[in-house]
């Protein structure tokens, strides 16, 4: 099967690759661009642990495949924090609230409510739970996570 | 890698994009959002030789009034659909039911014309186009043809397009007058697919008689249904007379394939149904009565 030339900014850097059409873009950025920072849970779209932002809106990159990316502005939780290797907000945040314990969904988690509160900056407990729902956490119970949205909120 | 090995097009236009469709003979299959599709893909439970994507085709985006309906072009996200003051006010329950549908990360991605065409039973879009009798614009190089959405969903994951043909939008009749609209759903977790759910319009004439009904079934049966018998039922109906209640079990009445999984079985499934026709009729006559 003929493979596709694609070519994308990756966290502000050009990334030009030659890929297969089946290579998700989670796979494309995990084992071609190095970024491991995108976790890949489930693969079918169900789990969140690998949203990124693709074009500013927060998507599922396990349910995209990397062609479809071309000519897109990706960015993942790498892309998340300062240059230093500073926090965000959103970052530090969970932090504070003890949003996360192993951390294996909270890249996903930190590309959603960076997305969510760009959206909606002050969003209101219901409107926190609605935009959290798509991501799934198997330890912390969710009350940390939506402690420090709504510490984002206030 | 999860997908079985494909090719992949990108057409830049609904007319390159139908040429690909006849040229490649039946071999290939349509992707917009990619929302249900890629998941099958992931899952092995389809395979196929050629993708042909028309996510990217102007053309095939847009929501706009066109004489008494309401275009949305296939690809329009629903996201967009969300966002849309138009479609808010011209087909309220098209808006209503899209924060239903997944998540907002799916919705960033997936398109009105890709859930019709996916025909789920358990999905919001093909319940709405049915109850509100919609239709749907198939396009191929043989030319442009109507299929309205009573005649296009022939059973799971089944629709009237043949091979070669894109589904380029669909048209969505704009109610007015003294109206009310009402989405309920049950869910075993928010944005799953629901055990049964319900779409609901009502119109009342002056007099506050029901001058016309729409029912839409979720998840109960193998393709989204509408409870016909049930709207016969209530037609010029004093609306203080009808007892929601009724409403919702005349609505499961004759439903003969609704389906039984580990989440529920068929008559479970219809005890909820019936709950969710009577809650949703409730919404949307409190709506059109303006209580």
């Amino acid at each position: 099967m003929a493979e596709v030339p694609i070519e994308l900014r990756v966290n502000g850097q050009e990334r030009s690759a030659t890929v297969e059409p089946r290579l998700t873009l989670a796979d494309f950025l995990r084992e071609r661009c190095a970024l491991t920072g995108t976790h890949l849970g489930c693969e079918h779209g169900v789990c969140g642990a690998c949203t990124v932002l693709v074009d500013g809106d927060a998507v599922r990159a396990c349910l995209m495949f990397a062609v479809q990316a071309d000519g897109s502005e990706v960015t993942t939780v790498e892309g998340m924090s300062g240059a230093d290797g500073a926090l965000s907000a959103v970052q530090s945040a969970l932090r504070d609230c003890h949003g996360l314990q192993c951390g294996f969904c909270t890249p996903g988690f930190v590309v959603s409510i960076t997305a969510l509160l760009c959206d909606n900056p002050h969003p209101t407990d219901d409107e926190i739970r609605e935009g959290l729902s798509g991501n799934l956490c198997r330890c912390t119970g969710y009350q940390g996570i939506l402690q420090a949205v709504r510490q984002l909120a206030l | 890698m999860k997908s079985a090995a494909f090719d992949y097009h990108r057409p830049s236009s609904a007319d390159e994009a139908v040429q690909l469709l006849a040229d490649l003979d039946g071999d290939a299959k349509v992707i917009a959002g990619g929302q249900s599709l890629v998941p099958m893909l992931a899952l092995r439970l389809a395979y196929l030789d050629h993708l042909v994507d028309v996510g990217r085709i102007d053309e095939l985006r847009g929501i706009e009034r066109r004489n008494g309906s309401l275009w949305v072009g296939a690809a329009t996200t629903q996201a967009s659909v969300e966002r849309n003051d138009e479609l808010a006010r011209s087909v309220p329950l098209l808006a209503r039911v899209t924060p239903f549908i997944g998540h907002f990360q799916i919705r960033n991605r997936g398109t009105v014309g890709g859930s019709i065409a996916h025909a789920d039973p358990a999905a919001e879009y093909p319940a709405v186009a049915v109850a509100l009798d919609a239709e749907f614009d198939a396009v191929s190089t043989r030319g442009t043809r109507t299929i309205p959405a009573s005649s296009f969903f022939g059973g799971m994951l089944t629709t009237a397009l043949e091979p070669d043909e894109l589904l380029a939008g669909i048209r969505f009749p704009v109610w007015t007058g003294r109206c009310g609209f009402a989405v309920q759903e049950f869910a075993r977790r928010h944005g799953d697919f629901a055990i049964a759910g319900a779409v609901v319009g009502v119109e009342l004439d002056d007099g506050g008689r029901v001058q016309r009904s729409a029912i839409g079934l979720i998840g109960l049966g193998s393709t989204p249904k509408r409870a016909t018998t049930a709207e016969a039922e209530l037609a010029g109906r004093q609306i203080s007379d009808v007892q929601p209640d009724d409403i919702g079990a005349q609505a499961m009445a004759g439903l003969d394939d609704v389906p039984t999984d580990l989440h529920g079985s068929a008559a479970y499934r219809k005890r909820v149904g019936a709950a969710m026709v009577a809650r949703a009729w409730a919404d949307a006559v409190t709506e059109a009565t303006g209580g």
